[in-house]
């Protein structure tokens, strides 16, 4: 101690308010970054605002029907008697998901598996950078390739233009296999090594031991990997839009050109005038995407509560 | 003198005054009272009172999770970073209550210093360890900090070893030197008291004997309260023992008593080995 | 013996999915880069476009690209620091702390065309800026958000503790000993994760299309007063970038060589995010060597 601090009493030393300039730079601190992360709160409850007004306009100012909008197949706003039928597109957004979905859910919990029990030394050290680099690849280079590739491939196989919704299925499959596969990567290796060896001990196989003892206790997880996954493809725009085919009638077959939500919106927002009916109902649709993706969080929440491990 | 206090959990303002009546008086440099520590639900330290004697040694010993390095972590409110810890009671340093929520904590640990278990050296050269908190205190003078420096190492017994190569990492030293690097980086803050948190159970033999000499050395001038688990170094070094039991100060004696006649029966089991 | 037999199917089946995978990487990248690699030349990445005739380049595009993602990270890596700290240092469990992780996972899971289309809304209409680089950037900053304080706070976390217990019991602040001890030990990670959110950042085109916009006028690329119109560091222009470029001419192209452009632009658009993983890998460990090391 200095002499000077020396003789003071420790009263004059140690407490607060015998110091406050050092704690006030101390508050400041902590305000500065309370600040950012209550901008996050900001634009999410802006976000929510903004597009929760813009998208109930075309119901509230511009007299179009919700129930025509949630019901009727017919989408043809700028006909003489404009029809507002998002059905199509929403019937087609849930299609492309679930069916991309299908195709990603066992590739992916496949190749977590594989990584984590089948060869888990250097089935590992090859798939990780594989499904890291996979994540990186930008949308519109998956929607050029599907384009470029894909679609001429569907046109010469299986027929028809090839812009179908088998086209956009398979080029969101591969799109939303690493996020499946690096979930369901976690949620087999966070099991706890007691499962397994108790498996084995009883005599099972391989094969047993994964399907009847480490699938299920990995399942709320493996669930939230999938459910991740079909946030992700519900929201996709570009890649799908290249190649789904965009027309305004619903699909009969898989083979059949469709359109999602997002690719309505990506064709026409820019077509159409800001504050007119064409325009606000494209908000309308964008409302929905918003309302799923609030949907999609509340399913991985009730996925998460029920994890075991 | 008496040893241990009746658990007495009504007021904390009336006090008993068995202390003053020992023979050979050093002042307080604590003065421990009706002290609890809670995590969440778990009492950790169950009113506990006595007093720490200045420019001692004070050995607090007793099995894991006992409340030791509990008590020890309140004295300087490092407690505080543990969400849910609580405390209540009093530790008087001078005219103030440690435990009081007026208490500038920043100032506080400048004069109650304390090194842990594992030596924790930032990943600075030997130099700029030492330093880093005395330009956090306005201390910019070259001249004034090599001085600092030098006075440091040279307390902390490392000076000779370190002095050609201070502005080298840190993490080039042995563990037992990084200790020693982590007491003099302390000692640069000229504080009162040192608090050591078993800051010698990590290391191998040959440095945990330079660091008991280095606490005989460092009593002259400094009040020390040291956390161990090695009976003989708390034989060796300290001038008083304190032993805990499940969060209860089960008996506060001169060292040579504890170890050779002590009062209580759980006290003596602990030190013949009997259990911990 | 029949679960062996199961057995031995399933092991192939896995097998052959890991496979797929691969396959599927290995085709995605070969195809891109075999194609496109021919047409990499000087005079292709730095000659304007064109609208209607072949032979264009992306010069403007690549520069309005680097500049929306720079502009981007200007203000995504001080609010994500902010954001991190506070939620790693500073968040006490309850009301407010929950509210702020929903919303993180909130801006994180959103579509980036809704993103755009809030930017549309924000930075575009009401602000009155039209579409601007400035628009972009920022609408990809409420893109990058919720990423970048993940990636701060994680950082921050995976500090040992006994590093932040050693400042504070020396009796410096809380906020010196975020400055001055943990950030310097959580920047590697930091780092690492910013260059990774800068691939993200610098292939999105969906949060693109209706703030930075389709096109990009005239720019002289010698004048650097970023208050001319002509100039390219001029913020309030609209701006094409690159990702956003090969979705326009693959949809709404004129010109004849749109394959030979949109191969280019792709190849280039997978090596910058090739490079910027490699980039964060690199200097994740030279980093990392470097402070460990002894000096």
């Amino acid at each position: 101690m200095d002499n000077k601090t020396m003789t003071m009493a420790a009263s004059q030393r140690l407490l607060k308010k015998s110091n406050k300039s050092a704690l006030q730079k101390e508050k400041r601190g902590k305000y500065l970054v309370l600040a950012s992360a209550l901008l996050i709160i900001t634009a999410t409850i802006a976000i929510t605002i903004f597009l929760g007004t813009k998208g109930l306009q075309a119901f509230i100012s511009n007299g179009v029907s919700l129930y025509e909008f949630l019901t009727s197949t017919k989408w043809n706003p700028t006909a003489e008697n404009p029809l507002y039928g998002a059905v199509p597109f929403i019937l087609g957004s849930f299609a492309v998901t679930i069916l991309s979905a299908l195709i990603a859910a066992p590739l992916g919990i496949g190749g977590a598996i594989f990584m984590t029990e089948i060869a888990p030394s250097w089935g590992k050290k090859i798939l990780q950078p594989v499904i890291e680099l996979l994540v990186g690849i930008p949308s519109v280079v998956y929607g050029f390739i599907g384009l470029s590739v894909l679609v001429p491939f569907l046109r010469d196989t299986v027929g028809g233009q090839g812009f179908s919704l088998l086209a956009g299925m398979i080029v969101l499959s591969i799109m939303i296999l690493p996020t499946v596969t690096s979930i369901a990567t976690d949620a087999m290796s966070s099991l706890p090594k007691g499962l397994r060896e108790s498996s084995y001990a009883i005599g099972a196989t391989r094969w047993q031991t994964i399907w009847r003892v480490l699938v299920p206790a990995a399942m709320p997880t493996l669930l939230t990997a999938i459910v991740l996954g079909m946030a992700r493809a519900f929201g996709e725009a570009l890649a799908v839009q290249m190649v789904i085919g965009n027309v305004r009638s619903l699909p009969s077959a898989i083979t059949d050109p469709s359109a999602t939500l997002t690719t309505i919106i990506t064709l026409n927002m820019g077509h159409t005038t800001f504050g007119s009916v064409e325009n606000n109902v494209l908000w309308s649709l964008a409302l929905i995407l918003l309302v799923m993706s609030f949907i999609f969080i509340l399913l991985i929440r009730y996925l998460s509560s029920r994890r075991q491990f | 003198m008496k040893t241990v206090m009746e658990p007495k959990r009504t007021n904390t303002t009336t006090e008993q005054q068995p202390r003053s009546e020992k023979t050979e008086t050093k002042p307080a440099a604590l003065d421990v009272k009706h002290l609890n520590i809670y995590y969440g639900e778990n009492h950790a330290v169950k009113d506990v009172s006595f007093s720490i004697e200045k420019n001692a040694v004070t050995a607090l010993i007793g099995p894991s999770g006992c409340g030791k390095s509990t008590f020890l972590r309140s004295i300087n409110r490092m407690n505080d970073l543990i969400p849910g810890a609580k405390s209540t009671g009093e530790i008087q340093y001078d005219d103030v209550n440690l435990i009081g929520d007026d208490i500038n904590v920043v100032a506080l640990r400048k004069e109650i210093g304390m090194v842990f278990q594992k030596p924790n050296p930032f990943p600075k050269s030997i130099y700029n360890n030492i330093v880093h908190a005395l330009k956090f205190n306005g201390i910019r003078s070259r001249k004034k900090l090599d001085g600092i420096v030098e006075e440091s190492l040279r307390k902390a017994a490392l000076w000779d070893e370190v002095k050609d190569r201070l502005h080298e990492s840190a993490l080039s030293l042995s563990g037992g030197q990084q200790q020693r690097l982590c007491i003099a980086r302390t000692l640069a803050m000229k504080p009162n008291i040192l608090l050591l948190d078993e800051p010698a159970s990590a290391l191998d033999p040959i440095s945990n004997a330079k660091i008991e000499d280095l606490i005989m050395e460092l009593k002259k001038e400094y009040t020390i309260v040291i956390v161990t688990h090695n009976m003989h170094q708390a034989s060796r070094i300290s001038d008083k023992t304190a032993f805990f039991l499940n969060g209860v100060l089960v008996e506060y004696d001169k060292t040579d008593r504890i170890f050779t006649n002590p009062s209580k029966k759980d006290t003596e089991d602990y030190i013949t080995g009997r259990f911990g | 013996m029949n679960s062996k037999v199961a057995d031995r199917i399933a092991t192939t089946i896995f097998y052959l999915i890991a496979a797929t995978i691969v396959t599927v990487l290995v085709g995605l990248l070969g195809y891109i880069l075999f194609h496109g690699f021919s047409k990499l030349n000087i005079d292709f990445l730095t000659s304007p476009s064109s609208s209607f005739r072949a032979g264009g380049g992306i010069g403007n595009q690549l520069f309005n690209s680097f500049y929306i993602l720079f502009l981007t990270m200007v203000f995504t890596v001080p609010l994500g620091l902010g954001g991190g700290i506070y939620m790693a240092e500073y968040a006490r469990p309850g009301r407010l702390t929950n509210a702020i992780r929903t919303c993180i996972e909130v801006l994180a899971s959103l579509p980036s065309i809704v993103i755009g289309m809030f930017g549309l809304l924000m930075f575009v209409n009401l602000t009155g800026w039209g579409y601007s680089i400035l628009g972009g950037a920022l609408a990809l900053t409420v893109f990058n958000l919720p990423v970048m304080v993940r990636v701060c706070e994680d950082a921050l976390r995976t500090v040992a503790r006994d590093q932040k217990e050693a400042s504070l019991a020396l009796g410096i602040t809380h906020w010196h000993t975020i400055k001055t001890v943990l950030l310097p030990a959580a920047f590697p990670s930091i780092l690492t994760g910013a260059i990774l959110a800068s691939g993200r950042v610098f292939g999105e085109a969906a949060a693109l299309l209706f703030t930075a916009g389709l096109t990009t006028p005239t720019l002289d690329f010698s004048n650097w007063n970023p208050f001319d119109s002509t100039s390219p560091l001029n913020i309030f222009r609209p701006a094409e970038t690159l990702a956003v470029h090969i979705w326009a001419v693959n949809t709404q192209g004129l010109i004849p060589d749109v394959r030979e452009v949109a191969d280019g632009s792709s190849a280039v658009l997978i090596i910058s995010v090739l490079l910027f993983n490699l980039l964060a890998r690199w200097i994740g460990s030279v980093v990392h060597k470097k402070i460990t090391a002894s000096k």
